[in-house]
């Protein structure tokens, strides 16, 4: 299963490799991983989607996340109403002719063209990851010639819905 | 103009270099002793150490430092301070954490690093030592600048000794430890993310306390959290109060009198039979500082699998790794227990199960061949046993050697028995008796190793001759690699792939060419003899008993299988 997980980490030489060599020596399957500076100087924050098979798994994972000295706070938000964004710049073949008739894809997905070539333009996207899928599925028949993906970074919503039975891990008993 | 020349020699005179400070911490950490090597990028470090009066030990290989402070570490409780250079000093230690991270030994280790302006260039005798030592330390620090030195120290023993102990190592550029400061005041640790619990949530402690009135099997595993807590004593309150039987793990032995009517012996692998049996049949087991290893629990669907799972840890996140858990209790081991003590808890009825297990206890106690001409290696335990009257530092190697030793040299004390659990690190034992000699130099300490591993490590019998520290080597050799053998035996038809070394130096002349008395031993007879010459003066020793070369260690739970699958249970 997917899980959204963030940690909140001081900003010091060595935690990226710290974390990710930790995922790789207990075989977590990283899909993504996002890095960057928080409201706080010297403090960032990270954003995983992790592929785990079972709760004992990701339980594990945030545990050892906890036990990084660099690690401030781990949480796993995936269950939590969260805001999630991605962001994609997909460089697809158009010329002239089919110019308008992408418009007419883009705009419901309230993306937007950056740049625009004789052969091909750059659509810029932000959303959550099934609103990239849709728009890249889309946009496939004309022909990608290039893509990138930031990966998800997200944080909870500032009002939670009222739910009883969330999830909790914590160090704590 | 003359009060201004006078502030100025006084700010100079208070100058300090990197290297000077680093001495100075080490001195306010009352370090006694560095285990170490110098090279070209810790030279100023060893400059500013030759005008210390702090002991240094020097190694012959950088591994054996790393092993002998990880000898003082477990048997004092106090960090063991390495030393090493860049590149392969710090490349040879690596085995040395890695054994320290896995035992969990508060080792706190200095490398050396090439000049800041230099790190990256492949610069001559330059390694990613924060690259490599970041999977298997606790923590790590690379030192860029002079001012962080003291803090980083600081936190280094701090990160080291507390919690969950661990490796901690701190990479010093030369040209840092070269670096002006003047110091300041008194540095404070600034480690947010690093807050161990070390009390029990007191409702956790509650539901074990009425778990523990209902038991009709309760089973206590005590590990080595219980030493590094130094619990021994809250333990034996504990178990004596609710008369509730104790199985040790191999790293745990120790920890509970090894002849207390209420001690089953270590549990695992080459555990006892009554040990494994507890474990598998138990109704509640309380685990105390210990992580469920493999080689304990044997195939998982068949520990305890009847039994609540309480378990003591200082480490979160063992608890419920590999065994699922009904009552989590993160604390240190001495703490919880004397919560424990002081919650009121109606003390089980165990008189039947107590019994059931003294019977297994009768029916299948440890074993090995009785009429035999052959001077088998479980009698050498014994013998060492005897001839130290069981109060020796016993260290070990990995392998058949030990797990004779856990078997047959039966543990009154805490902290004499050192060696290498998680890792299984051969070569070991040796340079870890002498760290251990260093800590305590007026007792017995024995190194009892295999003819394998000794040979990994012996280059470190200088030390031995240089400081004529009193360290007794016994060697148990069957001339092969004993526990690959038995599983060659067991597993492969025979087929002794590189297991078995029939030409080996001769380890007499051997210790000899070191200085050190030397004798080789082929029968329980001679043994005697020259146990009882050897034990009874203060000099180092070297004992080479050529033991039978076909015993196997049992019993014995082959892999994959249940606790309840021992094999070897009888003659």
């Amino acid at each position: 299963m997917k899980r959204i997980v963030t940690a909140t980490v001081i900003n010091q030489s060595g935690v990226l490799n710290r974390i990710t060599g930790l995922m790789t020596k207990r075989q977590f399957n990283i899909e993504s991983i996002t890095v960057g500076h928080t409201e706080t100087e010297g403090i960032s924050k990270m954003t995983f989607v992790v592929n785990v098979e079972g709760d004992g798994k990701i339980e594990q994972l945030i545990k050892q996340l906890n036990k990084q000295v660099d690690v401030l706070k781990v949480s796993d938000i995936t269950d939590q109403a969260i805001v999630v964004r991605e962001l994609a710049l997909i460089k697809v073949v158009s010329n002239a002719q089919v110019r308008s008739e992408l418009s007419g894809i883009i705009e419901p997905f309230r993306a937007s063209i950056i740049d625009v070539s004789r052969e091909n333009l750059t659509v810029q996207v932000t959303g959550d990851s099934d609103k990239i899928e849709a728009i890249i599925d889309l946009l496939r028949p004309y022909g990608i010639k290039e893509m990138v993906r930031t990966g998800i970074t997200a944080f909870p919503r500032g009002s939670q819905r009222s739910v009883t039975d969330l999830k909790q891990y914590s160090i704590l008993n | 103009m003359r009060a201004k020349a006078r502030n100025e020699a006084e700010a100079v005179t208070t100058e300090m270099t990197g290297a000077d400070i680093l001495i100075d911490s080490l001195k306010k950490e009352n370090v006694e002793v560095l285990f170490g090597y110098p090279g070209g990028a810790v030279l100023s470090i060893y400059d500013a150490l030759y005008r210390s009066p702090i002991k240094h030990i020097l190694s012959k290989h950088e591994q054996g430092s790393i092993h002998a402070a990880e000898g003082y570490a477990r048997v004092s409780g106090k960090p063991g301070v390495v030393i090493a250079t860049s590149g392969p000093g710090a490349t040879n230690l690596v085995t040395g954490i890695t054994d320290a991270m896995m035992d969990s030994l508060p080792i706190v280790i200095f490398t050396g690093q090439v000049a800041s302006n230099v790190i990256g260039t492949d610069a001559f005798q330059e390694a990613d030592v924060m690259g490599i030592t970041s999977p298997i330390t606790k923590h790590n620090f690379q030192v860029r600048d002079v001012k962080d030195l003291p803090r980083i120290i600081k936190e280094a023993f701090h990160i080291a000794s507390t919690g969950r102990p661990g490796p901690v190592l701190v990479d010093i550029p030369k040209d840092v430890s070269n670096m002006k400061m003047v110091p300041g005041d008194e540095c404070k640790v600034n480690l947010p993310g690093y807050q161990p619990t070390f009390s029990p949530n007191v409702l956790q402690i509650k539901k074990l306390a009425d778990a523990i009135g209902t038991a009709k099997k309760p089973v206590i595993l005590a590990g080595a959290g219980v030493l590094h807590a130094n619990a021994g004593k809250e333990l034996r309150a504990f178990s004596e109060r609710h008369e509730i039987p104790v199985v040790n793990t191999l790293l745990g032995l120790g920890s509970y009198p090894g002849k207390h009517p209420l001690f089953l012996g270590m549990g695992g692998m080459h555990g006892t039979y009554t040990a494994n049996m507890a474990l598998y049949e138990c109704d509640l087991l309380i685990s105390i500082g210990a992580r469920f290893d493999d080689r304990l629990t044997g195939n998982l669907d068949h520990f305890a699998r009847h039994a609540t799972v309480a378990h003591i840890d200082v480490d979160p996140a063992e608890i419920g790794k590999n065994i699922p858990t009904q009552i989590p209790i993160v604390s240190d081991a001495r703490e919880a227990l004397i919560s424990l003590l002081d919650t009121e808890t109606r003390t089980p009825e165990t008189e039947e199960w107590r019994k059931q297990l003294a019977q297994k206890n009768e029916d299948y106690p440890l074993w090995y061949k009785s009429n035999t001409e052959e001077f088998l290696p479980q009698r050498v335990i014994e013998l060492v046993h005897k001839h130290t009257k069981g109060d020796a530092i016993i260290t070990t190697d990995v392998g058949q050697h030990q797990m004779w030793a856990a078997q047959y040299y039966s543990f009154a004390d805490p902290n004499k028995w050192v060696t290498s659990g998680g890792l299984g690190t051969m070569g070991f034992g040796f340079p870890a008796a002498i760290g251990a000699q260093l800590a305590f130099p007026d007792q017995t300490v024995v190194s009892i190793t295999g003819d394998g591993g000794f040979q990994m490590t012996l280059q470190e019998l200088s030390v031995l001759q240089e400081l004529n520290l009193p360290v007794k080597i016994v060697i148990v050799n069957n001339q092969s690699l004993g526990m690959v053998r038995q599983w060659q035996a067991a597993f492969y038809e025979q087929r002794y792939s590189q297991s078995l070394i029939p030409v080996q130096p001769d380890f007499v002349k051997l210790g000899e060419a070191y200085g050190i008395k030397a004798y080789q031993v082929h029968t329980e007879e001679e043994a005697e003899a020259v146990f009882s010459e050897a034990f009874a003066h203060r000099d180092p020793v070297l004992i080479d008993c050529r033991v039978s070369g076909t015993e196997n260690v049992y019993p014995m739970i082959a892999p994959g299988k249940g606790l309840h699958e021992m094999i070897g249970v009888k003659p």
